[in-house]
């Protein structure tokens, strides 16, 4: 029987020193693929190694030989000793297997619940060893159904919908305020990593120019050139929080930079227009009290967190949908895959032909009652050995492909033709969708 | 037969309003589409019972309480429909769906039989006066609706709790646009309501103004939204400010409207409502 694994480790059961080590580079990717495929216990594999995981999904009819291949795998391929690493390792079989990779893949195993760039990821371990083929028709079936869940998690819940980081979340509030960035201007206060951070987020977010003052003027003038903006001398911040919408602290000032009486002024200047504060400084940057002034809203980091927090309270309720979606579609994948199976094919197949015989048969005689006892005996095994005869052959080359790697594929293809299942063609069709779909 | 429509659009808009508030809720695509299209199905009948009570009375029917309501109800749903075109905020319905509801259950109390008309309401003008003054209610109904959504919104901002309401609504800015917009539109319509209903009582009474209750009132009304106007215009008035001032600028039309009808006593008052 076959089974499907996964050895690895995650954010979760191991620090990142142990997750830099074991990782796989892409330019490695290939050669360790192939190498785990030349392990005699694995038929299948796809190695997913991002920087919170590294993970190796497999096909194989032994499964604890083959997690212990592959920890050994890891070992030797890194050259660290099992034993510096093993208590971070865990292994999933069959169905917990399934659900692992469920879950990965709907970003419910993810350092920030519902953060989607896992999906690209997997799809792109998927897409490497497809290409070098050692995935095969198993993983290949598993990874579509993945794909197909993620989908259903992110369109049934509404896990990746909220903001989960100060950046994120200081660009949502500016939707709140503005609606469509486009035509919004950013000022930079302080020219620091953080602000540059967050910078970015409200360029993809479509702001269209961005303003950066700082106390050392080069250091504004580099980054206004990284971003295309524009650099001005801080004595003139009160011109830059004119035409700003959206303003950014983030300094080490050890005292306020934007102050009561100075943006009355400039709200009067601006004719009122609204401006959005953002102090993500500490100790604070512009003057608690500026935010009761009409027109202005002032977040600080301590505002910003706590929404954050709120939304990821918010993603964990979501996740428990989504991990009902999980469970339904995890036994139509299961009940599925452990169809792939010799004997019970064959009997259903036998069944299948000799209730065919028999209702055939049956019709036959009675529309001849007149037949005798040993006409109708005679009928009876003459029916019987032709089917015999018809399903010898495909019987035995079957039995001999048991052992064979693509044994799976002729059960599936027989169970397809002669409709052995009805699970099994609902599966099929869905992943054509899907396959057309990618 | 027009009764009989009027109460088929009624209930079409009850369906309506709980759809828009099922939406409110649950945040579904298809529940508030399912609410635009009971909607619209409300407006057509609703506009055939109009068709039907003008062809039955031979009047326009914005001569009682109960026509005025009706007929109120009905642009506000028109309204709607437009500002759902052009602006894309899924829970305006929400808002503006429950007023032509209520409105329509108030018609939906008073008496409804047609009633051969006064000779003061048999006037070329009187229907231009009602209309205009009506469709530009009716739009200062978005004004207000887009006012009280501009405050809720507003206030979750500067309280830092982003919670379930900000969610629903859409940003800051567009309800400020949509304010002014609606404001732009609305006020030249009153004005030229409040014209021809001079024009008309210069027929009716031979006069044009005569400090009437209701003339009063709707002078009041218009004296409030002018200042909103041009204090937008000139000193930038906007956000908060604006949007208060657009509540209080409807609760006067509905002073105008309403209050002095069944309050005070004047030539407005419908005499047997």
């Amino acid at each position: 029987m076959i089974e499907i694994i996964v050895t690895g480790l995650n954010h979760k059961t191991a620090p990142i020193e142990i997750r830099e080590r074991l990782s796989f580079q892409e330019s490695e990717l290939e050669e360790a693929l192939l190498r785990v495929n030349l392990l005699p216990s694995i038929k299948e594999n796809i190695i997913l190694s991002t920087c919170n995981r590294v993970e190796i999904y497999a096909v194989t009819r032994n499964p604890e030989t083959a997690i212990r291949e592959l920890k050994e795998f890891l070992s030797q391929y890194h050259n660290i000793p099992l034993i510096d690493f093993e208590r971070s390792i865990y292994s999933f079989i069959s169905d917990e297997a399934v659900r692992h990779i469920f879950r990965v893949a709907s970003s419910l195993d993810s350092m920030v619940v519902g953060e989607p760039q896992i999906l690209g990821q997997i799809k792109n371990a998927y897409n490497i060893a497809m290409e070098l083929k050692t995935s095969g028709f198993i993983l290949h079936r598993l990874l579509h159904r993945a794909f197909h869940v993620a989908k259903r998690v992110r369109n049934e819940t509404k896990i990746s919908l909220s903001a989960v980081s100060v950046s994120s979340v200081a660009v949502d509030l500016a939707q709140k305020i503005f609606g469509n960035l486009e035509k919004k201007n950013i000022l930079l206060v302080g020219a620091g990593e953080m602000s540059e951070l967050a910078a970015r987020h409200f360029i993809s977010a479509g702001v269209e120019k961005i303003v950066i003052t700082n106390r050392t003027f080069e250091r504004a003038l580099s980054l206004a050139k990284e971003f295309k903006g524009e650099a001005i001398p801080f004595e003139d911040i009160n011109k830059g929080l004119k035409n700003a919408d959206i303003v950014l602290s983030a300094t080490d000032s050890p005292q306020y930079i934007i102050q009561y009486e100075q943006m009355i002024k400039v709200m009067k200047e601006r004719k009122q227009k609204p401006i959005f504060l953002i102090d993500i400084s500490d100790p604070r940057n512009i003057e608690p009290r500026v935010g009761n002034i009409e027109n202005i809203y002032l977040y600080n980091i301590d505002d910003l967190q706590n929404i954050a927090k709120e939304n990821i309270k918010d993603r964990e309720k979501e996740a428990q949908k989504a991990e009902s979606i999980i469970q339904e579609e995890l036994i139509k994948f299961v009940k599925w895959y452990q169809s792939l199976q010799l004997t019970p094919t064959i009997v259903a197949l036998r069944k299948k032909f000799d209730e065919i015989r028999k209702k055939e048969l049956e019709k036959m005689l009675s529309m001849h009652p007149n037949l005798s006892e040993k006409e109708r005996k005679s009928l009876e095994a003459m029916t019987l050995a032709i089917i015999n005869k018809i399903l010898h052959d495909p019987l035995t080359q079957l039995k001999k492909r048991d052992e064979d790697i693509v044994a799976e594929l002729y059960i599936d293809a027989i169970r397809t033709l002669f409709q052995l299942s009805s699970t099994n063609t609902n599966i099929s069709k869905e992943e054509e969708e899907i396959n057309a779909r990618i | 037969m027009n009764i009989y429509f009027f109460k088929i659009a009624s209930f079409l808009y009850l369906l309506a309003t709980l759809a828009y508030l099922a939406y409110i809720i649950l945040l579904r695509e298809f529940v508030s589409k399912l609410g635009r299209i009971i909607v619209s199905l409300g407006f057509g009948i609703h506009t055939l019972a109009l068709i039907l009570r003008y062809l039955e009375g031979g009047y326009t029917p914005v001569t009682n309480l109960h026509e005025s309501l009706s007929f109120f109800a009905w642009m506000i749903i028109g309204v709607l429909m437009i500002a759902n075109i052009r602006y894309r905020i899924k829970v305006l319905g929400s808002f503006l769906t429950p007023i032509a509801l209520i409105l329509m259950l108030f018609a939906f109390a008073l008496p409804k039989e047609i009633v051969p008309l006064a000779p003061v309401l048999r006037s070329f003008w009187h229907p231009f006066h009602v209309i205009f003054a009506f469709l530009g209610n009716a739009i200062f109904t978005l004004t207000f609706c887009s006012g009280i959504m501009y405050l809720l919104q507003e206030h979750q901002l500067k309280s830092k709790r982003i919670g379930a309401i900000a969610k629903r609504l859409p940003p800051l800015q567009v309800l400020d646009d949509l304010n002014y917009q609606s404001l732009t539109f609305g006020f030249p319509l009153l004005t030229l309501g409040i014209i021809t209903g001079a024009i008309w009582a210069e027929y009716a009474w031979g006069r044009y103004w005569g400090w009437d209750p209701k003339e009063t009132w709707s002078l009041i009304t218009w004296l409030l939204y002018a200042a909103l106007l041009h204090q937008r215009l000139t000193v930038g008035w906007r956000g908060r400010k604006a949007a208060i001032m657009s509540i209080i600028g409807f609760m006067a039309i509905l002073f105008t409207f309403l209050g002095v009808n069944l309050i005070l006593p004047g030539l407005h008052t419908y005499a047997n409502w």
